[in-house]
């Protein structure tokens, strides 16, 4: 394993409800359910782990309910996990465990090391601040203070996205969901956090947009360095944009490896399942 | 005004006592010793963390809340037998308000009442601060409307609290970022938000910016009462005040060019318009602070006389 990761998650767990271990005993793919019915409690997640290098994007992969946005909200620090350790290169060099920090550290982390893109754009932008405004937000969190100098990086941070300059000073209330996601995607980028948290980028936009934006993101991987995780249920956008995924089932990762390959010959019988689905 | 009650304050004869006797007297200052313990508790909290809004358990007073009974719980917590008190509401003493209140505040403790920042030491006030320049002997006391700066952008009293708690102030720089793009300029002018101290961000009450840097610090205590928010602030001498703006936007006081005081011609004071009674008058300007505009007028007519500052 390469020892340059960006981003390192280890034993990740999250359990709704009692945090009595024995649901793990009647949970995860050969059971059948992510319900305990010893504890009653739910295991979203458990076992959890990956690195990423910067510059590589991974994959997560699985149907609705096993757990993949579950793990990226827990490493976001959207949700608390039960379970597990995250390490970020760029905090303490790696060494620290950064779920073990408060929640004001935690949320700080979300300033420059660490940028989330959500589904719901409504999410990660004020849906009643301008275009311009909301990277305003982001560089205004990391100190800028100099208000040419934002407009000139809010200016280029939303040519990059493809965002026509004359709707930097427009509601983003008042923008197509595919622009809303563009202005997302300036935002996340705006203080080059080395790690991209990406939750299905791209699902609830219809087809051709859904093309320009995952072509976009594409582009910005490549030309950033970012790690990124991409969390998806559709095959076509991890097969897009990455090199390396997992694939997860009622809270666990079944298998994991090049993407490429778990495309071509997939072994876990689910993987089996969600490729044969894919390409039917 | 000479109802028993009041009569009995004016009289001075308010001990202290549990008697059942002493129920209808009043105590010097209004409230009773406890109701001050604990508003000058919140006081010293204000104080030792300069700009944190402090909650306290706001009173019933004799006026409504939002009517300046923040400012006027302050006042009467912290009076003193040696105090003289000069209350003013946007700069003039003569208003219904500022004159209402300072007979409550002179008629429960007997204090002398005074116009002049010079001869005060506790100044209880209403959108201004006095023009002259205040110093160690005065305590100014404001009254707030809103004491939430982030009122504006949030509304999450636990967001709230959260994003005071960690200096988080990305969306109150968000609120200035849109004002100077939709407006071309910041077009915010009373209660301008200000960092105290480096640490918490808080609204300089419905002070216009003009009286802004006067804060900045200063070398009087300046405390904050807002009654109905039930919270107390406070500016404690040589504290840093400062006014967010953006490095290339810099900030500025209210200036009309060209417009002069009418009755002391001055252009060196905060004026205020006053519109014109008919439609071809166009109105005049005046001093917003009438007892400095006074003592103007008098040492432009009299140079020798009445200049004391």
């Amino acid at each position: 394993m390469t020892t340059d990761w960006a981003l390192r998650v280890s034993s990740l767990g999250k359990i709704h409800g009692s945090a009595d271990l024995r649901a793990l005993e009647d949970t995860g793919p050969d059971i059948g359910t992510a319900k305990s019915a010893i504890t009653g409690s739910i295991v979203a997640a458990w076992d959890v782990g990956f690195e990423v290098s910067p510059g590589e994007a991974l994959g997560v992969i699985g149907e609705s309910g096993s757990g993949k946005s579950t793990v990226m909200r827990c490493i976001a620090g959207d949700q608390p996990s039960t379970s597990g350790e995250v390490h970020l290169r760029t905090v303490d060099d790696g060494r620290t465990n950064v779920l073990e920090l408060d929640p004001s550290a935690r949320r700080r982390l979300r300033i420059s090391d660490l940028a989330v893109v959500y589904q719901d754009p409504a999410e990660g932008l004020r849906l009643n601040v301008t275009a311009g405004g909301n990277i305003a937000e982001a560089l205004t969190a990391a100190g800028w203070r100099h208000f040419g100098r934002i407009r000139d990086r809010a200016a280029e941070l939303l040519e990059r996205t493809e965002v026509p300059h004359s709707r930097m000073d427009d509601l983003v209330g008042t923008f197509s969901g595919g622009m809303r996601q563009r202005v997302q995607l300036a935002k996340a980028l705006a203080n080059e956090p080395p790690v991209l948290l990406l939750d299905e980028p791209t699902t609830g936009l219809d087809a051709s947009v859904a093309a320009g934006v995952l072509d976009l993101i594409r582009n910005l991987l490549e030309e950033t360095g970012v790690a990124a995780v991409v969390v998806s249920h559709d095959f076509a956008v991890i097969e897009m944009l990455t090199t390396r995924c997992v694939v997860m089932n009622h809270g666990r990762i079944v298998e994991a490896g090049l993407t490429d390959r778990l495309l071509e010959d997939p072994h876990h019988p689910y993987s089996q399942r969600l490729v044969g689905a894919a390409r039917a | 005004m000479n109802t028993p009650l009041l009569q009995q304050v004016l009289d001075r004869t308010t001990p202290v006592d549990d008697s059942p006797a002493s129920h209808l007297e009043v105590n010097f200052g209004l409230l009773d010793e406890y109701s001050k313990r604990e508003i000058r508790r919140a006081i010293l909290t204000a104080v030792a963390v300069p700009g944190y809004q402090v909650p306290f358990g706001s009173r019933e007073m004799p006026v409504a809340r939002g009517w300046g009974s923040g400012g006027l719980q302050i006042s009467l917590a912290i009076v003193g037998p040696y105090d003289v008190v000069k209350v003013i509401d946007q700069g003039d003493d003569e208003g219904v308000n500022a004159v209402n209140l300072r007979r409550l505040i002179v008629s429960s403790t007997g204090i002398p009442e005074s116009t002049t920042p010079e001869d005060s030491t506790l100044i209880q006030t209403r959108h201004r601060i006095p023009e002259d320049p205040l110093d160690e002997r005065h305590t100014l006391v404001l009254q707030v409307p809103v004491p939430e700066p982030l009122r504006g952008v949030e509304r999450d009293m636990r967001e709230l609290a959260r994003m005071h708690a960690e200096a988080d102030y990305a969306r109150m720089w968000v609120s200035l970022y849109e004002d100077k793009v939709r407006n071309g300029v910041i077009t915010r002018t009373t209660g301008y938000p200000c960092l105290v101290n480096g640490r918490y961000v808080i609204a300089t009450t419905p002070i216009p910016r003009w009286d802004v840097p006067r804060l900045h610090r200063s070398r009087f205590l300046a405390l904050f009462g807002a009654g109905r928010e039930k919270r107390i602030y406070a500016v404690p001498p040589h504290t840093d005040v400062e006014p967010l703006t953006f490095e290339d936007v810099p900030f500025e006081v209210e200036v009309t060019p060209g417009a002069s005081c009418r009755t002391c011609s001055s252009t060196e004071s905060f004026l205020v318009e006053i519109p014109g009674a008919t439609a071809g008058d166009g109105g005049h300007w005046v001093c917003s602070d009438s007892d400095w505009c006074r003592r103007n007028r008098e040492r432009l007519q009299h140079p020798s006389r009445g200049d004391r500052s």
